[in-house]
Formats: structure tokens, C-alpha cells, sequence
């Protein structure tokens, strides 16, 4: 066997700076990438119950386009049966939950979410009711207040003839059913 | 009227704008968001046909149909406006592909027959195609310009007029 064109570097008197120490710096970091790679992808597979949970997780958060407010995860429809088996599909090839979202996004627009997001518009869904319900809160804070500080007025005097009337009355009723 | 009264008149305008706002809106009306932009890739085993992908039909204007012959009424209404239009433009560059949905092969095979279909259909299992192009629905309907744009998607049976004007549109494009 001939001799190997490869030139082996001398590494003692490798110095930061000179072209084999980049080099050297570059096959580092590129072998530590390739490490990163092939542990992501030797990552072990989901087991098949928690594929399922995966998918249920994902499905539950998706709305079916061809329900009334059912999530794909809860619909017995057939679209809703084929958005799960891509679902599933997707996460075995190590799609995540946000990527999986976005791609039905993507094809559906928010609409597909269940949950609307919060930003622009939609935010006033989740802001809308915390604010009524602070300022009904105030209302009635305010208008208990003031109640609370109106004085209490005192009972009008009664007229002596009509309560004699009213004692007489009562007597006489007692003295009748006795 | 103090700025008190005021108030509650005050307080009720954006609830009755929102109100407005939602009343106005259809609700079955989902814009879709892949109108103006390029149509996702599909390949399809066309029924007695070879396959057929959609990059390949690039620099000609599509017309993508989904449907099903479950789907009654609407896509027997529609059926016998896909056949006329696509004989009548066929010549002029014009194509037509249906995708038949969650379907039985010989129950899609008799509506064709009966409908005379003689544009490439074929069916879309797993519904990946539909998915791809956020249908919710049979029939919906995708114009394809030629730089493979959706140009515009119809929900529901198409009416003349309007497949009309649509494929104008594309042949001028």
C-alpha cells in the first residue's frame, strides 16, 4: 500500500491564528453538530401509548372543519379521522406541536385553533370579559359606597289618636276571640 | 345631561358595535388562506389513467374540484357544469382536476358515468390533498393561474356565471 496523500498535522506547533487551527476549530464545532443530529434523530421512539397521547394533545387543541365546535381529537368524523392519522404522521417524523399547529394554520387559517390567539383582534376575546367585569366590579363598588354613606332617616312621629285607635282595635279583637 | 348619564348610553356603543361587527359577518364565510399563494403539490393515481402532479400541469390554468358522490345535493348540481366546461376549454389550455374524497371507487366511478365525466379525477386517500388545501367541504372548487397561484376558491356548487368569469380571468392571466 502506497503512501496516503494526507499530510498529518504537526499539532505542537498548531497556533490560534494559523490555517490548520481554524481548521481544526471548524472540524470541532462540525463534529459536535453531527453529534447533536444523530442524537436527535437516534432519539427513541414514542411508545405507542404516548404517540396516542401526543396526538390526542395536539387534536385537542385543532378544531374539526366539519363540526360544531368539536375538537379533532373529540370528532367521530372521517376528516377529523384523517387530520389525526397526519397528526400522527407528523410527530413520528419529529414535528413539533408548534409546527404541526402552523402547518394546519397554514391550510385553515386561525379558524382551525379552538383557542383563538392572542393578538390583534382576538384579543379582545380574552380581555374583554376581565374588563367588564372589572368595571361592573367598580360600579358596584361605588354605588354600594355611597349607599352605605346616605344617613339613615328617623322614623316620622305617629299620630298619639291613631295609635289609641290601633291599641283599642287589638283589644277588642283578643277580647273577642277569648 | 350630565356627563354621568351620559355613561351609560356611552357604555353600551361598543358592545353594540361588536354586536355589528359579528351580526354582519358570516360565520361560514372562512376566508382561506392559501388564496394568492402557490397551490400545494398533489400527486394523484387518476381512475384508469397514469398519475398526475400538479407541478407538471404548470404553466397551464387548473381548475382543482373536490368532490364526492355522497355529497348530495350540491355536487350533482354542479356536475354536469364541470363536464360542459371542460369540453368547451380543454382546447384552449385549460385543465380540470377532480379529487374525490372519502369516497367508494365504484359509487365515484357511477357518478362519473352518469355524469359523463371525461376530465382525469381520482381519489385522495388519507385525504392528504384536501388537507393540504384546508377543505372542509364537498364541492370546493381551486382556479389555478398559471404561475401555479390560487387565484380563487369557491365553496359549493359553482354556478355558470361565475365559472365563467373565473376562467377568463385565468386565460388572460
Amino acid at each position: 500500500m502506497g503512501r496516503s496523500a494526507y499530510r498529518q498535522p504537526k499539532w505542537d506547533r498548531v497556533r490560534w491564528g494559523s490555517g490548520e487551527a481554524r481548521l481544526l476549530a471548524v472540524a470541532v464545532v462540525f463534529v459536535l453538530a453531527a453529534a447533536g443530529l444523530v442524537r436527535a434523530a437516534s432519539a427513541p421512539p414514542l411508545s405507542p401509548q404516548a404517540l396516542e397521547d401526543r396526538v390526542r394533545e395536539i387534536g385537542s387543541d385543532l378544531r374539526c372543519v366539519v363540526c360544531q365546535n368539536l375538537s379533532v381529537a373529540d370528532s367521530p368524523s372521517d376528516l377529523a379521522k384523517e387530520m389525526r392519522n397526519l397528526i400522527r404522521e407528523l410527530v413520528e417524523q419529529g414535528k413539533s406541536r408548534q409546527e404541526i399547529e402552523d402547518y394546519f394554520v397554514s391550510r385553515y387559517g386561525e379558524f382551525v385553533l379552538l383557542a383563538p390567539p392572542k393578538h390583534g383582534f382576538n384579543l379582545l376575546v380574552w380581555v374583554l370579559p376581565f374588563l367588564a367585569l372589572a368595571i361592573g366590579a367598580g360600579g358596584v363598588y361605588l354605588v354600594a359606597r355611597r349607599w352605605a354613606a346616605r344617613p339613615v332617616e328617623g322614623s316620622a312621629p305617629v299620630d298619639p289618636a291613631y295609635l289609641d285607635r290601633v291599641r283599642r282595635e287589638l283589644h277588642e279583637r283578643e277580647d273577642g276571640t277569648a | 345631561m350630565s356627563w354621568k348619564k351620559a355613561l351609560i348610553p356611552l357604555a353600551t356603543l361598543p358592545v353594540i358595535l361588536l354586536l355589528a361587527y359579528g351580526f354582519r359577518t358570516d360565520p361560514k364565510s372562512i376566508p382561506s388562506p392559501l388564496v394568492r399563494k402557490e397551490a400545494p403539490n398533489f400527486r394523484i393515481a387518476v381512475y384508469d389513467g397514469a398519475e398526475l402532479s400538479l407541478a407538471s400541469l404548470r404553466g397551464k390554468p387548473v381548475i382543482v374540484n373536490f368532490w364526492a358522490s355522497w355529497c348530495f345535493p350540491a355536487c350533482y348540481e354542479e356536475a354536469p357544469l364541470m363536464e360542459a366546461t371542460w369540453r368547451k376549454y380543454k382546447d384552449q389550455g385549460l385543465l380540470m382536476v377532480g379529487v374525490v374524497i372519502q369516497d367508494k371507487e365504484p359509487n365515484a366511478r357511477e357518478f362519473m358515468r352518469r355524469f359523463d365525466y371525461s376530465f382525469p379525477n381520482g381519489p385522495d386517500p388519507g385525504s392528504k390533498i384536501s388537507i393540504d388545501f384546508g377543505v372542509y367541504g364537498v364541492p370546493e372548487t381551486f382556479f389555478i393561474d398559471r404561475k401555479g397561484r390560487i387565484a380563487y376558491k369557491h365553496v359549493g356548487a359553482l354556478v355558470p356565471e361565475l365559472m365563467e368569469a373565473q376562467i377568463q380571468a385565468l386565460l388572460k392571466g
